[in-house]
């Protein structure tokens, strides 16, 4: 099965500033694990907000609204689509991640609806 | 003969114990049983002893983490607890004295700089590779290499991978005791190959992968006609061997095989479970990501030099449907030369009868119904619904409308899927009603 993980980094995501190198190390030492164990199938880091945009739906109508969002603690920074045999399996993988702050929230990608 | 240790583990699993932690070993088990394996049959030469030792380690898991939680590295527990294990079974086998030693100081080594983590990391892609060499081993027999490989390389219960292949649970237990055996017997040694030994047990490895891929993407036998875990588990060992041996370049040849022709697993199936034929299938339905991971895959190996292999053959040719929008954009000449090549390094009937296939896209129904006659008194396609299937397929196009039925009929007797029967007795149904209407 396939899951959509998504880094909630809370106030960092708002921020430009890029992790420390020391960090960024440690997460591409586990990102290469990750790849290594057939896992990965697609990766991302996000821009902050401030560069994004989001539309709003509402009947016919649609509204464009510029970033930074407000709701910090749910601004998602990053992602990972992996590939695993289980629910399981994504969260063991997860809890090895040397992150030390954050929320990481993980969703089955359904196989039944198109792409 | 399976160990006691084996039966508690299926057990556990198999009642799928409702815990959190059960469930929790369960899942580290997957991701650890493979290094886990490799590393101990490093020390200890063969996979028997190995999968024995980790499975002991795994039953202590069982018994010990639901009260004490999960520890911070479960895949370093577990390795120290197979060790330990290990030195003492080999302390009792007074015949294995010499490798005693060994890993006596293995192990002294491991408690002395006190970082399991480092001393399970080191080599362990080697381990892996060795392990899947081993499992893939060509003195053994396809469907020996095939269940063994998905035992302890994928983790795999005795019980799931019979349920894979419709294959009674008491055969598959019987396959995997009968193939560690064998090796034992035949002494085969724990390593990565190198030289010319490689290529050949490269290419048995990549057979066995391949295997796995094809029994969950077109079922032989049974209900389904697609069972999707066999082909994810395949993917993944695929992904996993790409990492481990990357200079291969045929290795990403059949990445890219099996990434491309995944891509089509959603489209391939109807509302009701019955096969959709690959020119029938909404390409919008196609997964672009798979698709995308696949082509990426194919000009790895064809930078490294191996665009004429068989499994990058094969890929080019699933690149040409993939890169196609619709249908009638397939580069249908591209495919044809695509399998000449293929013809020329590895002749079969089942090749000439693809080629026949694409010559018939190319350049009429007519050019393709003269080579697929030719391969009618074939003797190894004698029992293969395909040859009837494409030949009817051609002869309706012809508008040969009788003969065409009559050779959808005898497809259908020929398979036994019953979801392809089902499909090819549509067809001949079809052919039925236009002779009518002819």
């Amino acid at each position: 099965m396939r899951v959509l993980v998504l880094a909630k980094e809370g106030e960092q995501s708002k921020a430009p500033t890029a992790p420390t190198p020391e960090a960024m190390a440690e997460h591409e030492k586990f990102n290469g694990e990750l790849v290594k164990a057939g896992v990965v199938v697609a990766a991302g880091r996000l821009s902050p907000s401030s560069q994004g945009k989001r539309v709003q739906f509402d009947g016919k109508k649609r509204r464009v609204i510029d970033g930074p969002f407000a709701e910090a603690k749910e601004l998602v920074a990053g992602y990972w689509l992996w590939e695993v045999r289980s629910m399981d399996e994504a969260i063991e993988w997860l809890k090895r991640a040397p992150y030390d702050g954050g929320i990481f929230e993980v969703r089955e990608v359904s196989q039944h609806e198109g792409a | 003969m399976r160990s006691p240790s084996t039966r508690a583990r299926e057990g556990a699993f198999a009642i799928g114990l409702p815990t959190a932690a059960h469930r929790a070993i369960e899942a580290i088990w997957r991701i650890e049983s493979a290094r886990l394996i490799a590393g101990l049959a490093r020390l200890v030469g063969d996979i028997g002893t190995a999968e024995e030792l980790a499975q002991d380690a795994l039953v202590a898991a069982l018994e010990q983490w639901p009260a004490s939680g999960v520890p911070e590295r479960p895949g370093a527990w577990l390795m120290a607890t197979a060790k330990h294990r290990a030195t003492d079974l080999i302390r009792r086998r007074k015949t294995l004295e010499r490798k005693y030693e060994e890993l006596g100081r293995d192990v002294e080594r491991d408690q002395g700089d006190n970082n399991l983590d480092t001393a399970i990391d080191e080599d362990f892609g080697d381990d892996v590779l060795g392990l899947i060499f081993m499992a893939c081993h060509p003195v053994l027999s396809k469907d020996a290499r095939v269940a063994l490989t998905l035992r302890v390389l994928g983790g795999l219960t005795t019980e799931e991978i019979a349920r894979g292949f419709l294959v009674p649970v008491a055969s598959i237990a019987q396959r995997i005791v009968r193939a560690k055996r064998t090796l034992t017997e035949a002494h085969i040694r724990f390593e990565v190959p190198g030289g010319s030994e490689r290529v050949a047990r490269l290419a048995s490895v990549l057979e066995v992968i391949y295997l796995i891929f094809n029994e969950g993407y077109a079922a032989t036998v049974g209900e389904d006609w697609v069972r999707p875990a066999l082909c994810e588990e395949a993917i993944r060992l695929g992904r996993i061997l790409a990492e481990l041996a990357p200079a291969e370049p045929e290795v990403h040849g059949l990445v890219a095989l099996m990434e491309i022709h995944a891509s089509r697993l959603r489209a391939r199936v109807g509302p009701s479970g019955e096969p959709v034929l690959l020119l029938d299938q909404d390409r919008t339905r196609w997964d672009r990501l798979l698709i995308r991971r696949g082509l990426a895959a194919l000009e790895r190996a064809e930078t490294l030099g191996g665009a004429m292999g068989p499994y990058a053959l094969q890929a080019a040719i699933a690149a040409c449907h993939a890169r196609a929008a619709t249908a009638a954009d397939t580069d249908w000449p591209r495919i044809v030369a695509l399998y000449d090549a293929v013809a020329e390094l590895a002749p079969s009937p089942v090749v000439e009868l693809n080629r026949a296939v694409a010559v018939g896209m190319a350049f009429g129904p007519a050019a393709g119904l003269e080579l697929v006659d030719a391969l009618v008194g074939e003797p190894s396609l004698k029992a293969y619904h395909l040859l009837p299937a494409v030949r009817g397929d051609l002869l309706r196009k012809l508008g040969r409308y009788e003969e065409a039925r009559a050779e959808f009929e005898r497809a259908a007797a020929l398979t036994q899927n019953a979801r392809e029967r089902e499909l090819l007795q549509r067809r001949a149904a079809e052919c039925a009603a236009e002779r009518m209407a002819g």
